[in-house]
């Protein structure tokens, strides 16, 4: 139960008089025919007359203040509120000037009007203003701007916000954070904050659209005999085939594993560009080299005799 | 509706020459007749509230008016404001219903 002493706001040495003053500020604020529609204020006031009628009362409140009745009171009698009245057709008793005009004229729609929808009313008072955008600008990595992720902004004044970077986003995307600008002033709303967007480089990925490109080293072993490399994507690593006599520059596609799905577009493709390298050589491979090349030699040697004999057997022939 | 000697005892704490004085100010208005001063239940209601402004808020008379005529105001727009939301719950389409009230939020956010 609510102290009557706190929900006043007086000590409890406070005079009967005091607390008749107390009460009558607060009511004034909170009485609910002055406030009506507010719920708040109807239950403030409940508990304010709850409050007064005990410490109104000399005997209740020094049975309160023994301790033998508690705070709760009783509940106030129910009497019928003006405002129950006010607000329905009967309340049209005590509308308009003189009580004569009720209901609507040409102008107190257009005021109304007006006014609820915050155009023209020169009379409702300074008008509305929407506070100003604001720009900042905030760099994301290549893979926050590709998989999405939330980071932190500092303002010049010392705000913090929260920044969305959604998945997919480009370079030079500006993203607008509504009503994080300036305040608006006589109940405007207030302007958003502009964050544009830069992407910094990444050291082995490049981005076309959906699509992510990335070149993979292979030796010659793997480039000639094939074999299952793992492969970093955006999103962790995943074993890449590749095929038994691979080209340099084949290009082989990872459907799926560029950028995510977002905003309609499919999730696009990581390209994986093969670049093969050669890297120590072992003698092994040198000498069968080696070999091979003296081998071609001879052969070409004896192509080449082959092609100084055949002159003559064609004058035989002829 | 009731007398107002029935008035002053529904009300308590409020005397017949106070009403009278209210009805003479004009604060209250209830039906007179040659034979009667008769009180409407928002007649009892408001001289309730007179008696709350002027014993419990301690508001003097030369302000009750200025009170007076501004809650006869307020309420009079509660009254036109609830008269468009009927209307418009009543003969205004799906749409339209919701339109306004999006941009109506539109507004306040």
């Amino acid at each position: 139960m609510a102290d009557p002493y706190e929900t006043l706001g007086v000590p409890k040495t406070a005079s009967q008089d005091d607390i008749r003053a107390a009460y009558r500020r607060l009511a004034k604020k909170f009485h609910p025919d002055l406030n009506p529609g507010n719920a708040k204020a109807e239950e403030r006031f409940k508990t304010l007359s709850a409050a007064n009628e005990l410490l109104s009362d000399p005997a209740k409140r020094d049975q309160f203040d023994r301790g033998e009745i508690d705070g709760g009171g009783q509940p106030a009698a129910h009497q019928p509120s003006y405002r129950s009245y006010a607000d329905g057709e009967s309340g049209r008793r005590y509308g308009g000037e003189d009580g004569a005009s009720a209901g609507w004229s040409p102008d107190d729609l257009e005021a109304m009007f007006g006014s609820m929808f915050h155009r023209g009313a020169s009379k409702a008072g300074p008008r509305p203003r929407s506070g100003e955008d604001r720009h900042y600008g905030l760099t994301a990595s290549f893979l926050d701007a590709v998989n999405g992720a939330t980071r932190r902004l500092t303002l010049p004044d010392g705000r913090t916000l929260d920044v969305k970077i959604p998945p997919g986003t480009i370079g030079g995307q500006i993203l607008r954070l509504r009503g994080q600008g300036d305040g608006g002033r006589n109940g405007g709303p207030d302007g958003d904050a502009l964050i544009e967007i830069s992407i910094s480089p990444h050291d082995y990925f490049t981005r076309d659209g959906q699509d992510i490109a990335l070149e993979l080293p292979v030796d010659l072993a793997d480039a000639v005999l094939g074999a299952s490399i793992d492969v970093m994507t955006p999103k962790g690593s995943v074993r890449l085939k590749v095929p038994k006599h691979s080209e340099s520059g084949t290009l082989l596609r990872l459907r799926g594993r560029g950028v995510p799905a977002h905003g309609g577009l499919a999730a696009g493709d990581l390209l994986v560009r093969l670049r093969v390298m050669l890297g120590p050589v072992d003698p092994e491979l040198e000498k069968f080299l080696g070999d091979r090349a003296a081998l071609n030699l001879a052969e070409q040697d004896r192509a080449a005799l082959k092609r100084d004999e055949q002159p003559k057997q064609a004058e035989d022939a002829s | 509706m009731i007398t107002i000697e029935l008035a002053v005892s529904e009300l308590g704490g409020v005397t017949r020459p106070e009403l009278e004085d209210w009805i003479a100010r004009d604060w209250l208005r209830p039906d007179l007749s040659a034979e009667a001063i008769l009180f409407h239940e928002i007649d009892l209601a408001r001289a309730r509230l007179i008696g709350q402004l002027r014993h419990e808020m301690d508001v003097n008379d030369s302000a009750i008016p200025i009170v007076l005529s501004l809650l006869d105001q307020l309420y009079e727009l509660r009254r036109s404001v609830s008269a468009l939301s009927r209307a418009l719950r009543d003969i205004a389409p799906e749409q339209v219903r919701r339109d306004v009230i999006d941009h109506l939020a539109s507004l306040v956010r």
